[in-house]
């Protein structure tokens, strides 16, 4: 199944490493910040590296807002990329930056108390059951995880993570789906994620 | 649970891997690709590219094989050597690398720190520092251009205030290597990784030292470190990655399988 499969160019990204990862699973793909070709795509990549603030400035310039939001296929958010999916973050000048709001939530800093932040490196992850973005991938499965912000579990919650607190390690609402770690650099088990988001 | 991270480190020079005894005499042990892949498929958390000519010889090193890597590897790997400036930094994240590291450049300029983790976030930016136990004055001293034997110089840096510094300059990460333990295989350094930990509120990977399987246990479990960088104990096949990690699970220790 030949796919059309788009990352949004967000400007500040780990955008290599998504579409090498994409590749290894056979898919061509294109990377764009053109809303008509963004819009064409049968599945939707919004990778994000750095900070909220920044990556939402990026996008503002490039003038993507509605094209996300109008967004109708399946739409995968990665890392920050999933942050800029709810409607606000509290990192940025003054603790507040608004993003794209796909669905309603709020990023926090993590509160871990002795541990050390970043949380950087690989944790294991509890899916909700019969999740279909985590077809064959069993509760306890490690991924990759470099954060230093977070979304606390709430009902856009599609699985969990722990790391001094319970946080959200996927989110989905709709079409909308996004993950805090990083699938393109977690190993086989990122690979089944992102082949299960590719046949939904 | 957050696992310990097993991190093999390969350091580059003309575009192939090389490893020396207390940072001399480099030996070829092979081409980057090949060996970055199978480590990956052995096990490994995460890599570590040094390109170790890079700093010393003052010139920008062709750097192309970092996106042959980010195409194959699919876990995280970052690149350390001759990043001077944002620009270096950008294009080699650009190629795919997911960390870069920083070491005499940030001496030269702390600054650089600062401008990193401003312009691509703190999680990308991992601070390496070579810190050198001086028996005579008792004191951790930094050092730096240690890729080439001939310009390595001691900085008026004391390892925990350059530790701290970094820090403060928004480093996501710090790699200590031990340049009294580095290659010789007689264990990390206990002792200064558990003094360089009370200071790090970031997580930092404990380099130089590694010998047998007991010594990862020993800092996981003494320095509590996040992560233990080692080579020459995999490129000459002394642990495997694999036994390792399985023995290491057996030791009670957070490890992903």
């Amino acid at each position: 199944m030949a796919q059309d499969i788009v990352i949004v160019n967000t400007g500040c990204a780990n955008i290599s490493s998504v579409r090498f990862a994409l590749q290894r699973l056979g898919a061509t793909v294109t990377v764009s910040d053109q809303p008509a070709r963004i819009q064409a795509a049968d599945k939707v990549f919004l990778p994000g590296v750095g900070s909220a603030n920044a990556a939402m400035a990026s996008i503002s310039a490039k003038g993507l807002n509605t094209c996300i939001q109008a967004l109708t296929q399946p739409t995968l958010g990665i890392c920050l990329g999933m942050q800029l999916m709810v409607s606000e973050s509290m990192e940025g000048p003054g603790g507040h930056t608004t993003c794209l709001n796909l669905m309603p939530g709020v990023v926090e800093r993590m509160q871990v108390g002795d541990l050390r932040l970043p949380h950087m490196g690989w944790n294991t992850v509890v899916p909700k059951e019969h999740e279909t973005l985590f077809r064959g991938i069993d509760a306890g499965t490690y991924f990759y995880f470099v954060h230093s912000f977070c979304v606390t579990p709430y009902q856009h919650t599609l699985a969990t993570c722990d790391y001094g607190m319970p946080f959200s390690a996927a989110l989905r609402n709709d079409n909308f789906f996004g993950v805090q770690f990083h699938p393109e650099r977690s190993g086989d088990a990122g690979a089944q994620l992102l082949e299960n988001f590719m046949r939904l | 649970m957050l696992a310990r991270r097993i991190i093999p480190c390969l350091d580059v020079r003309d575009g192939v891997v090389v490893k020396g005894v207390k940072f001399r005499n480099h030996e070829i042990v092979g081409d980057i690709v090949p060996l970055a892949e199978r480590y990956a498929q052995e096990g490994a958390d995460e890599l570590v590219f040094y390109d170790i000519t890079a700093s010393s010889d003052q010139r920008t090193v062709d750097k192309s094989w970092v996106s042959r890597i980010a195409e194959v590897i699919d876990i995280p790997f970052c690149v350390a050597g001759g990043i001077k400036t944002v620009e270096d930094a950008g294009k080699i994240l650009e190629m795919g690398a997911d960390k870069i590291s920083v070491n005499s450049p940030a001496l030269l300029n702390p600054r650089l720190i600062t401008e990193l983790h401003d312009t691509f976030g703190q999680q990308c930016v991992v601070v390496g520092i070579d810190s050198f136990f001086d028996e005579k004055t008792g004191a951790y001293q930094v050092h730096q251009f240690t890729g080439d034997e001939a310009r390595t110089q001691v900085t008026s840096w004391q390892t925990a205030d350059w530790v701290q510094e970094v820090q403060q300059r928004g480093a996501g990460e710090i790699v200590l290597n031990c340049m009294n333990q580095d290659g010789v295989r007689s264990g990390y350094d206990i002792v200064q990784l558990q003094n360089i930990r009370k200071l790090c509120q970031v997580p930092l990977i404990a380099s130089g030292g590694a010998g047998e399987m007991q010594h990862f246990a020993d800092v996981f479990t003494q320095a509590d470190v996040d992560g233990a960088l080692a080579a020459s104990v995999f490129h000459k096949a002394v642990i495997a990655i694999p036994e390792l990690k399985h023995w290491l699970l057996g030791q009670g220790i957070s490890i992903r399988q």
